[in-house]
């Protein structure tokens, strides 16, 4: 059976706007901003369910996440959505000292992240912005990988203390959970076990990841474990660490910038605790282009061949002696 | 802070203080004229000792809001420094963050905090940032300090009051020149408008220099008002130092259907004159000798004020 579930791809967007009107039914005091982005980050569905609490700011991003401040100092716990690019790009300032600073429950919710969303191009390809929310104080960054763990992503934030960044994309994307998880839990899942390596994904290259998998195990018999990594921030150390210990060797896989992003996360833990060799699947130092988003992510090499490549790199570097990791820095 | 520590050469400075005499006003408590003038020389009086102490900081755009931040909260402001987070309370936005001293003064008046409090502005350790921080200082309603965001955070905070049905309280956003500049606070103005908010008012404290030079030289925000109004706001022109037209503009402000600015034309540093309307002491600290000049010019003024004050009774 093929670990990408046979149901018709659904866009991580969606489960923002579904999941948010469960919340504005839910809670009274949730909001909502947009910056005449509401129909492509989804937020219109609340927005017509609640005129009430629904700020469509146009195109002020700076404004909205002030604003989003404002209210969330009186009480309020605003979602504000627009494309990745403008939410943590444009308005990164206003992130900085009105949300994150201050510590307030407001939820920034970025749709468009990553390559994927194609033929508008690099001016709103944003392959930065995991980056830009990790070197941020106080931010929590949260890449769901599908439909349902971002419907999941989305309910729990509201039981979440502090600022947090939710990332969703653009495309139509295979499910890789079958129903709507539980809880997001501490955001590291193994979605497939394995011996010999581990790739950690995030986001749109979860479901490449185990396309992956499944390619290297049918034809080269080599088996690999597959850990999704949702919630970048605070990243829960102890889960990478077990996987790595397992495999001594590690393969990370975004739709981001190298710099800054997963595999910086991934290989800080590794180096700090358990130093393996760990290959990355990402953008190097170049911006995007314009074509479809599956041509451009082709084109970048994030697909599930590219990881496959990278896998079979890593694995020939992979230590024949391993050590146990150190974990919590303990004796 | 120990006396024993501090530098000779700002005893007169410390001798100014007298905290503990001044009695915070009972809510609701109406101050005459005179009276405000008067408060607005104590918090001017702090300010000085201030930045004299830290060594650090904005001095002239302190004193140029001086007045209109001792209408604010010794008049037109319903505030409980009992009850800082009281949620009916009115709103006060330190939109030009810089001037984070006029209002610790005024603050630590009310019994925000301990008076003393102000002397570690600055200083590692001590609640007083060098620009106000809601996470650490009590009666600082969001931090500031990175100028265009007060007016967007205040139209936030009307939005959350309006939801809330709190019809009384009013959020006052003050702002600088470089608040005017930045792009930010007309996206803000077009959208206060927008959403047509009754409960928000801009006041502009219009001094005219800015760290590069004035603003007519650096980049010219012209006539604010028109601005305002081009924007649907309704808008007023006053004299900011003079008291009468600050609390009657600020109470005017108030029962607006839409959003309303107070474009108030003041001196940076007025009250000190060797720093008044003189360019060159943005985020400069007084040296020890100017502290001095400005703190004897300040005292003779309030004993002045106190005089009048007596001879009215």
């Amino acid at each position: 059976m093929s670990p990408v579930l046979d149901k018709d791809p659904v866009a991580t967007r969606m489960a923002y706007g579904d999941a948010l009107v469960e919340l504005g039914s839910k809670h009274d005091d949730v909001v909502a901003l947009d910056a005449d982005l509401a129909v492509s980050t989804q937020s219109i569905k609340f927005g017509r369910k609640f005129p009430e609490r629904f700020f469509n700011v146009g195109t002020a991003e700076a404004n909205m996440m002030s604003m989003a401040c404002g209210l969330a100092t009186t009480g309020k716990v605003p979602y504000a959505s627009t494309f990745a690019i403008f939410a943590t790009g444009r308005a990164y300032d206003q992130v900085r000292l009105g949300i994150a600073h201050n510590e307030l429950r407001v939820r920034v919710c970025a749709s468009h992240g990553g390559l994927s969303l194609g033929e508008d191009g690099a001016s709103h390809q944003m392959i930065e912005d995991i980056a830009l929310m990790r070197a941020m104080p106080r931010m929590q960054v949260i890449v769901p990988a599908d439909y349902n763990q971002a419907y999941r992503a989305v309910i729990e934030s509201y039981d979440r203390e502090g600022p947090m960044y939710m990332r969703f994309g653009r495309p139509a994307t295979p499910f890789v959970y079958d129903e709507v998880p539980q809880t997001l839990g501490p955001g590291v899942d193994v979605l497939r076990e394995g011996h010999d390596i581990s790739i950690f994904a995030c986001g749109h290259m979860v479901w490449r990841a185990l396309d992956a998998a499944e390619q290297l195990h049918r034809d080269e018999g080599i088996d690999a474990e597959v850990v999704n990594v949702a919630v970048i921030k605070p990243l829960a150390s102890e889960a990478v660490l077990s996987s790595l210990a397992r495999t001594g060797v590690a393969v990370t896989a975004e739709e981001h910038r190298l710099a800054g992003g997963l595999a910086d996360a991934i290989r800080t833990v590794a180096a700090e605790q358990y130093p393996v060799p760990i290959l990355s699947v990402g953008v190097d130092d170049r911006f995007g282009v314009s074509g479809t988003g599956e041509a451009v992510m082709e084109r970048f090499g994030l697909t599930a061949a590219g990881i496959a490549d990278t896998v079979r790199q890593a694995l020939v570097l992979k230590p024949m002696v391993r050590h146990s990791p150190v974990l919590n820095g303990d004796d | 802070m120990s006396k024993s520590k501090k530098a000779p050469h700002l005893a007169a400075v410390e001798a100014a203080d007298a905290p503990a005499s001044i009695e915070p006003p009972a809510a609701g408590a109406r101050h005459s004229v005179p009276e405000l003038e008067r408060y607005a020389t104590l918090l001017r009086i702090d300010c000085v000792r201030m930045l004299a102490v830290a060594k650090s900081g904005h001095l002239d755009s302190s004193l140029s809001a001086a007045d209109i931040v001792a209408a604010l909260y010794y008049g037109v402001l319903r505030h409980d420094p009992e009850r800082p987070r009281w949620p009916g309370r009115d709103r006060f936005v330190l939109s030009k963050g810089h001037a984070a001293p006029i209002q610790y003064a005024a603050l630590a008046r009310h019994g925000y905090f301990p008076h003393e409090d102000l002397m570690g502005l600055r200083k590692l350790d001590a609640h007083l940032q060098g620009h106000p921080d809601m996470t650490r200082t009590p009666g600082v309603e969001v931090s500031t300090g990175s100028l265009g965001q007060g007016l967007s955070m205040s139209l936030g905070i009307a939005l959350g009051l309006r939801l809330d049905r709190i019809d009384d309280a009013h959020v006052f956003a003050l702002m600088s020149d470089g608040d005017c500049q930045e792009g930010q606070s007309w996206e803000a103005a077009m959208a206060a408008a927008h959403f047509k908010v009754s409960n928000l008012t801009a006041i502009v404290d219009y001094n005219h220099l800015q760290t590069d030079g004035t603003t007519e030289e650096v980049m010219d925000i012209k006539d604010v008002r028109k601005k305002f109004e081009a924007f649907e706001w309704d808008a007023v022109e006053i004299d900011g130092h003079d008291m009468q037209a600050v609390v009657e503009a600020l109470e005017w402000s108030r029962a607006r259907e839409r959003p309303a600015a107070i474009v108030a034309q003041t001196r940076k540093g007025c009250g000190v004159s060797l720093m008044e309307d003189t360019f060159g002491f943005h985020g400069k600290p007084p040296t020890p000798e100017q502290a001095e000049q400005a703190m004897t010019e300040l005292e003779a003024r309030l004993d002045e004020q106190n005089v009048a004050l007596k001879g009215e009774q």
